[in-house]
């Protein structure tokens, strides 16, 4: 919608949403395209956008299966999303393959229909509509983080303190002109960095066990934000 | 801007994406064994989710008045223990009701 709204081809859209598969990114990459910014201004800011899934990763490679071969990684890399990430670390379980494609191809196809619908229908949605839209995605990131937080303390310190510090990042002037992808990661990595100095985890019990391939979340909400 | 640079700059976004995605997943096939990283490692998807939820989410509708119905409504049926979707429509349906009452009272 965004990108129509701008005045790009119709195909770039699309093109960007098949290929990088991320909410933010395709955000700032459209308003690069069509304010015809440089190649390294593009790089620098769509790095900086995404070291967050450098954390990511790091954190998902501990919850997968041990024996998954590498060009299974890879596959999976590619559909880490926030959205996945948020849904997979609700799984106690060590994460398989097959849960894993269940997960990426259904928020991969609903994404992407998304962006072909919201192409598509663009100024069709009334605002009122697209403005309660907004809050949708926000709303199941505290789905995700609240349940757990209500069974361990130490997890609600750390929440507590994320949010914090994100919200002073953002308000003190000279800071506040620091972009939200730093504004993010600086934030994950102290309030985490403090919960674990401070409420160290006694090793957990290894559970092998592994659960079947059932579906990700519904997201159709998604898609027709932008 | 041209069909071809922006061509060149959906793959070179694509590239950046993906380069941070899949390094450390590639890369790290052990158990991390130090118990202060595999601490840091469980509680960093909570610090980062929340540091992507606050305070955004009181910009993310056309009024900050409804971004905090939607928010209240979002954690209090979070904290009831319900699923995703349920959060998520019921905070877009508290955000629209809100909206329209603000702009009954004039002041959206």
């Amino acid at each position: 919608m965004l990108a129509v709204e701008k005045g790009l081809p119709l195909w770039s859209p699309v093109l960007l949403s098949i290929s990088n598969f991320t909410g933010t990114g395709q955000f700032a990459g459209i308003d690069l395209i069509s304010s015809g910014a440089g190649l390294w201004e593009v790089i620098f800011t769509i790095l900086v956008i995404n070291i967050r899934y450098i954390l990511m990763s790091l954190s998902l490679s501990q919850r997968l299966v041990r024996d998954m071969p590498v060009w299974q990684r890879m596959v999976i890399a590619f559909g880490n999303t926030d959205e996945v990430f948020g849904v997979c670390m609700q799984q106690k379980e060590p994460l398989t393959m097959r849960y894993m494609t269940g997960i990426i191809l259904s928020t991969y196809s609903g994404w992407n229909a998304g962006t072909v619908l919201g192409v598509l229908v663009s100024s069709a949605l009334p605002d009122m509509v697209r403005t309660a839209l907004g809050i949708a995605l926000y709303a199941m990131f505290i789905a995700i983080i609240i349940p757990p937080a209500r069974e361990s303390g130490a997890i609600l310190k750390v929440i507590a303190l994320s949010v914090l510090l994100s919200c002073v990042l953002r308000i003190v002037p000279g800071i506040s002109g620091l972009g939200s992808g730093w504004v993010i990661i600086i934030c994950g990595v102290i309030s985490a960095g403090i919960g674990a100095y401070l409420f160290p985890l006694t090793t957990k019990e290894e559970d092998p066990k592994s659960d079947d391939g059932h579906d990700g979340n519904n997201q159709e909400g998604q898609g027709t934000v932008k | 801007m041209s069909i071809q640079k922006t061509l060149l700059v959906i793959l070179v976004m694509a590239l950046c994406t993906y380069i941070p995605r899949v390094l450390p997943l590639a890369l790290f096939r052990q158990k991390i064994k130090n118990q202060y990283v595999s601490s840091l490692l469980c509680y960093l998807p909570y610090g980062i989710l929340a540091a992507m939820v606050f305070p955004d989410i009181f910009s993310s509708t056309a009024s900050v008045l409804s971004g905090i119905t939607g928010t209240a409504i979002a954690l209090f049926l979070a904290y009831r223990r319900k699923g995703l979707l349920t959060v998520a429509v019921s905070a877009c349906a508290v955000v629209f009701v809100t909206e329209r009452i603000l702009g009954l009272a004039g002041i959206l």
